[in-house]
């Protein structure tokens, strides 16, 4: 149980973040699509600068977890069809609810209720991909 | 410090802050994606009996909902205790375009009346725009392997190809939906 805690409290921080940055708000993601504004573009941007660093100290071993050992992320899937036709859908969605997998249950928290049919949505979506991805394109 | 916290977060403070919890994930021996919370969800509640996708073992995903629930306590405190920073900043512009489109007062809120109000999730319409846009982003997830944080994120920032191929999908259906079918659908 204890073992736990320690994400729990990195999920708050995580919730709070995505509260004070504005990233739940559906308005900041129509803004971003439309290209009017910087900060979208600047905490992704930002995230992923400072990010492309600290993988590359994992992958060089001067940083290395809390077990001691090499941090190792694993490399995505190489199918550019799911990554594109599973990509454009996920925006299809990302632009009409203005909210991504981390943010909806951020959105609970923040009292917006009805977040939770954007959220069934998702589970039966993930659903059925499950259910039929032997059908589709990879 | 309290008041610091409190202001609205710029970009700057945001995005390195995502960063600083990502590194906290692997430093503990963990990883950063959010989406795959949804099909461990999927399989808590049972879906391994309609598909195999699903015989998983959930509990070796524990943490991650764990997680998850935390971001929903953190979204609880931000909004009640660290000051709620409405009307937030948007572009004009984007204010005049949503009025076209039928939204007012664009920012007054955290999300629109005129999708997520109880008029909007009374009516088939409403309701079905939301559910139409979760199961979008679930099956798209998975389908992309990967969301904001896992391809966006961790992806590009690992240097990925197929992440950057899936960002780009990400925005080319963002851009669709918001340039193409909005102005149809509202």
């Amino acid at each position: 149980m204890m073992k736990y805690i320690k994400f729990g409290l990195l999920g708050i921080v995580f919730g709070i973040i995505m509260t004070k940055g504005e990233l739940i708000s559906w308005f900041r993601i129509y803004e971003m699509f439309k290209f009017q504004s910087f900060h979208m573009y600047g905490v992704i941007g930002s995230a992923v600068g400072l990010g492309a660093i600290l993988m590359l100290l994992f992958r060089k071993g001067i940083i290395k977890n809390v077990y001691g050992d090499k941090i190792i992320v694993p490399a995505k899937d190489f199918k550019w069809k799911r990554a594109l036709f599973g990509g454009i859908i996920f925006g299809l969605g990302w632009a009409l609810a203005g909210a991504c997998p981390g943010p909806m249950f951020v959105l609970i928290g923040n009292g917006v209720f009805s977040i939770l049919i954007v959220i069934f949505g998702a589970l039966l979506g993930t659903f059925l991909y499950g259910k039929f991805q032997k059908h589709l394109p990879h | 410090m309290i008041e610091i916290i409190s202001q609205p977060w710029q970009w700057y403070v945001a995005g390195p802050s995502i960063v600083a919890v990502m590194f906290l994930l692997y430093f503990f021996g963990k990883s950063f994606g959010v989406s795959s919370n949804l099909e461990t969800l999927c399989t808590m509640g049972g879906a391994g009996r309609f598909s195999d996708y699903f015989k998983k073992d959930w509990k070796v995903n524990l943490w991650n909902i764990v997680f998850l629930m935390g971001a929903v306590i953190g979204g609880f405190i931000a909004s009640n205790y660290l000051s709620v920073d409405l009307p937030i900043n948007l572009n004009p512009q984007t204010i005049s375009d949503l009025s076209v489109l039928g939204f007012e007062n664009a920012g007054d809120t955290v999300v629109p009346s005129e999708l997520f109000g109880m008029e909007a999730i009374g009516s088939v319409k409403g309701i079905g725009l939301l559910l139409m846009g979760g199961l979008c982003i679930g099956f798209g997830a998975r389908w992309a392997g990967g969301c904001t944080s896992g391809h966006a994120i961790v992806g590009m920032s690992n240097l990925q190809i197929p992440s950057l191929i899936a960002v780009v999908g990400f925005f080319t259906g963002g851009i669709i939906m918001t340039w193409v079918l909005f102005p149809l659908i509202f």
